[in-house]
């Protein structure tokens, strides 16, 4: 069970703080304005940023708000948590002579201006009859939730867990996206009428609160959005000693400010964005020695680089070229982790005899990625390819009633997913779930 | 190193750049500061009757965050006694002798009390009167002022008046609140008139508060029309400028004013016929200090051409400023476009084809990418790419045309003989 106190810890200082009201008319003014702005192609929701920024700079602050969450349903989180230098920001036009335009803050500062004003900017359609079930309550599910309630079908959420916003309330450290942000954007969702049950999860066992079967029978369409599940084993001796940790179990523990004692020297095995979560998270609860192992090299590690610099400049430490062998333990607990070097075998890092090296840890948290809900998919008996949900181009599954969308058809890449795809897919997915039914297809 | 010195209508100064007449040369305090920057000249806050000032005087309006693009204001003259003035006055020169002190008067319509005004301001040794025929605001209502400046009966009787008893030069300040600036700047040279300076400020309201529905500024929730200045009316003193200059029957020493903020703005006056300029907004907004840039950007500029002095700058480009009718309707330019320096803002393309003559082309690269590529056969050479483009240099305006004919308006209209005649009218010919 999760937990649902509403009062969470901040664990330190923020990763950014909001501009100050000087920043920002400075920024937004410094804005070209663009016309068919590269930075709106290079995000993935199609924010028309200059527009918001534009609104921003003439004080029309619910009109920029409006602008930011009409593309982006998550437009408070991806304001946060999106690799903007790598996207928005990266394709400003002054990006090669000058500074480019600090556009997430600027989204921060709109956003953030509409939570505190409580202003809401969407109404319900007018009602068509037509149910839609969306496992998961995550950023995909939000964003399809948000858009199919517009567009007047009545959507019901299954949610596994105790609250919705899916990796952005339970998965990302509070020093960059806060959990109040991710329920005040749920809340947007859910005030558009949305039905949502939380702690249901969907499947045929015997914990689950509702069957493929039952969704299949009861709604018109139903939308797999249920993200990815824990870490899977690192498949190596030692693991279930007392202080081997799921790297999103850590981050959840600590953001909800549950029981964690990692000791002071933690092992952090991955180099995703979620390791180097995993990482600060454990510093800032006091690890004195905190250092991320990875397999490959510092140029293969899925983290965004401006997250790998803020790991080091909260003093996390990293290895490259590094597998782990056995974990070390007494009485029960860990006491120490063994490394040895690793080559590539047929593009696979695979240890190297006689390089190994024993490093006193009081805690190991995997982070390796995340294990696919194949039990889900099978029970719903649609196509999967290890786990990934086959779907076409309408994000369509095997079975012409079910679509998926978000993480849990994430194709690993160069770079980690993104809540800024997944709410994208979101909104794809309800445009093309609302186009099936109203064409009266949804039953064929 | 070039001269900076100027002898202005009789008038000498180390160098061209003067305070206006206005805040900052509100008292000796004020002006010895100044000096001691390194001011040339100052143009004393107008000496005359008491008067009032209301509390909350000026606007300022913003421009995309930027702030004083303009400045309006509804103070009126001098609000400290003549006496007070007058000994700072004598403090100032005795501490500078090198700096020009300009009194700048205003009085209502009478003959003796203008005599006495003069008399009196002139024993404090000033260097030159500049007449306040320009002020637009609260004393035009009482008769003196832009009420004065706006009617050219008025502005040469007044000036005779002054110029029969004064023993300096006497510059009148001209005000842009009229139809015709070369009426009145030809009435102060009837007046005898040693030299005009313009503008004075322009006929404003700078805003009214969207929270209170106030007029900007507000004096207990009213407002009154005010002053306009600061770097958004420098086109339009620029072209007054240039058509006193051009006016055959004006022929007077300029003393340019309006929205003057750096040597660059300076450098345009004196091209246009002023010589010598007047600053007051750029110091409200920024202080005394900005005349070290002035100055040295200045001399700099005359260096680096092999200039000797200001006056060799002063009124070249006056021949240049023409009647459009007189402009060569052969002559053609198109915009080009540099790829290399481009950052696909597309400021230009949305420019073009929604304001201009759809003549700027995307054109789709093999990676996906685009060029901004100019219609030649369909650009009309208007510049307005070129002025919204954000780099430098990027977007430049070349000649096409061969240069081999010139034909103008008036030549292709009227016959020849009529033609010569009909030059040099007034720039505001539609």
């Amino acid at each position: 069970m999760r937990d649902t106190s509403t009062e969470t810890p901040a664990l330190g200082p923020p990763i950014a703080e909001p501009l100050s009201h000087l920043d920002v008319v400075l920024e937004a003014n410094r804005c070209l304005y663009c016309y068919d702005a590269p930075c709106i192609a290079a995000c993935p929701t199609g924010i028309d940023i200059p527009t918001f920024i534009k609104k921003i700079a003439t004080g029309n602050l619910l009109g920029s708000a409006r602008t930011i969450m009409q593309a982006n349903p998550l437009g408070a989180s991806c304001a946060r948590v999106c690799p903007t230098d790598e996207l928005c920001e990266g394709a400003c036009v002054f990006k090669h002579d000058a500074a480019p335009i600090r556009i997430g803050a600027l989204q921060r500062h709109a956003t953030d201006w509409l939570a505190a004003s409580g202003a809401r900017l969407f109404e319900p359609g007018p009602p068509t009859g037509k149910r839609i079930a969306i496992v998961g309550g995550g950023p995909a599910g939000l964003a399809a939730a948000r858009d199919l309630a517009i567009l007047g079908h009545a959507v019901t959420i299954f949610e596994s867990g105790a609250e919705l916003g899916g990796l952005n309330t339970y998965g990302i450290v509070p020093f960059r996206l806060p959990v109040d942000v991710a329920r005040w954007e749920a809340g947007q969702v859910v005030a558009l009428g949305v039905d949502v049950r939380t702690n249901a999860s969907v499947g045929v066992g015997p914990g689950d609160a509702v069957s493929p079967a039952e969704l299949l029978r009861d709604f018109d369409a139903t939308i797999l959005a249920a993200g990815m599940g824990d870490v899977p084993r690192l498949g190596i001796p030692g693991e279930d000693l007392a202080g081997v940790e799921d790297a999103l179990d850590v981050i959840e523990r600590a953001k909800f400010g549950r029981p964690l004692d990692l000791g002071d020297s933690v092992a952090v095995i991955g180099a995703g964005n979620t390791a180097i979560d995993a990482a600060t998270v454990s510093r800032r609860l006091g690890a004195q020695d905190v250092t991320m192992w990875y397999r490959r090299g510092p140029d293969e590690m899925t983290a965004y680089g401006f997250e790998v610099a803020f790991a080091r400049g909260e003093g996390v430490a990293f290895r490259f070229h590094r597998v782990p062998v056995r974990i070390e333990g007494m009485e029960g607990a860990v006491r120490a982790i063994v490394f040895a070097r690793s080559e590539l075998v047929d593009g696979v890092p695979v240890p190297v005899a006689g390089t190994e090296e024993r490093i006193p840890v009081t805690a190991v948290i995997r982070a390796i990625g995340q294990a696919k809900h194949v039990a889900l998919y099978e029970a719903f008996g649609i196509a999967h390819e290890r786990g990934i949900p086959v779907v076409d181009d309408a994000l369509r599954t095997s079975d012409p009633r079910v679509y998926a969308a978000g993480d849990c058809i994430f194709r690993p890449g160069a770079t980690d997913a993104m809540v800024v795809v997944a709410a994208q897919q979101g909104k794809d997915v309800a445009a093309n779930v609302d186009r099936a039914l109203r064409a009266g297809a949804a039953h064929g | 190193m070039a001269d900076l010195s100027i002898d202005f209508a009789g008038i000498r100064s180390p160098n061209p750049f003067w305070l206006a007449s206005a805040p900052p040369t509100n008292s000796g305090y004020q002006v010895m500061r100044a000096f001691a920057a390194g001011w040339g000249g100052a143009v004393w806050k107008t000496l005359g009757d008491p008067i009032v000032n209301v509390s909350s005087r000026f606007g300022g309006l913003d421009v995309g965050g930027r702030k004083l693009v303009g400045l309006n204001n509804i103070e009126l003259i001098t609000d400290r006694p003549l006496d007070v003035n007058l000994a700072e006055i004598v403090a100032c020169k005795a501490a500078y002798p090198d700096r020009a002190i300009v009194a700048s008067l205003m009085m209502e319509m009478d003959r003796a009390r203008w005599h006495a005004l003069v008399e009196e301001v002139q024993s404090a040794g000033v260097d030159g009167f500049e007449l306040n025929f320009g002020c637009p605001h609260g004393m035009s209502e009482r008769g003196m002022g832009s009420a004065v400046g706006q009617d050219p009966e008025l502005v040469e009787l007044c000036t005779r008046w002054v110029v029969e008893v004064s023993r300096v030069p006497v510059i009148v300040k001209l005000t842009p609140n009229v139809t015709d600036i070369r009426a009145t700047a030809r009435a102060a040279k009837r007046g005898g008139a040693h030299a005009i300076s313009m503008i004075n400020t322009i006929n404003s309201l700078i805003g009214v508060d969207l929270d209170t529905w106030n007029p900007i500024p507000h004096v207990d929730g009213l407002g009154a029309h005010g002053g306009y200045c600061g770097p958004a009316v420098k086109p339009i003193a620029l072209n007054m400028v240039g058509d006193c200059a051009r006016d055959p029957q004006v022929r007077l020493p300029i003393s340019g004013i309006g929205g003057i903020a750096t040597w660059r703005d300076a450098v345009e006056f004196f091209l246009m016929g002023a010589g010598s300029v007047q600053v007051c907004t750029a110091v409200m907004h920024h202080g005394f200090r900005i005349v070290d840039d002035m100055l040295e950007g200045l001399s700099n500029y005359l260096d680096e051409r092999g200039l000797g002095s200001v006056n060799d700058l002063v009124g070249k480009t006056v021949p240049r400023f023409v009647a459009w009718n007189d402009l060569n309707l052969d002559y053609r330019v198109v915009a080009r476009i540099d790829q290399e320096t481009c950052i696909h803002c597309n400021k230009c393309y949305i420019a073009c084809e929604d304001a201009a003559h759809q003549c700027i082309d995307r054109i789709v690269r093999p990676d996906g990418g685009h060029d901004l590529v100019v219609d030649e056969g369909h650009c009309v050479g208007c510049n307005l790419c070129a002025m919204v483009c954000p780099v430098d240099a990027c977007i430049t305006m070349e000649r096409v045309d061969d240069g081999a004919t010139a034909t103008t308006w008036r030549e292709r209209m009227v016959p020849a003989p009529a033609a010569a005649g009909a030059k040099g009218g007034s720039s505001s010919e539609p």
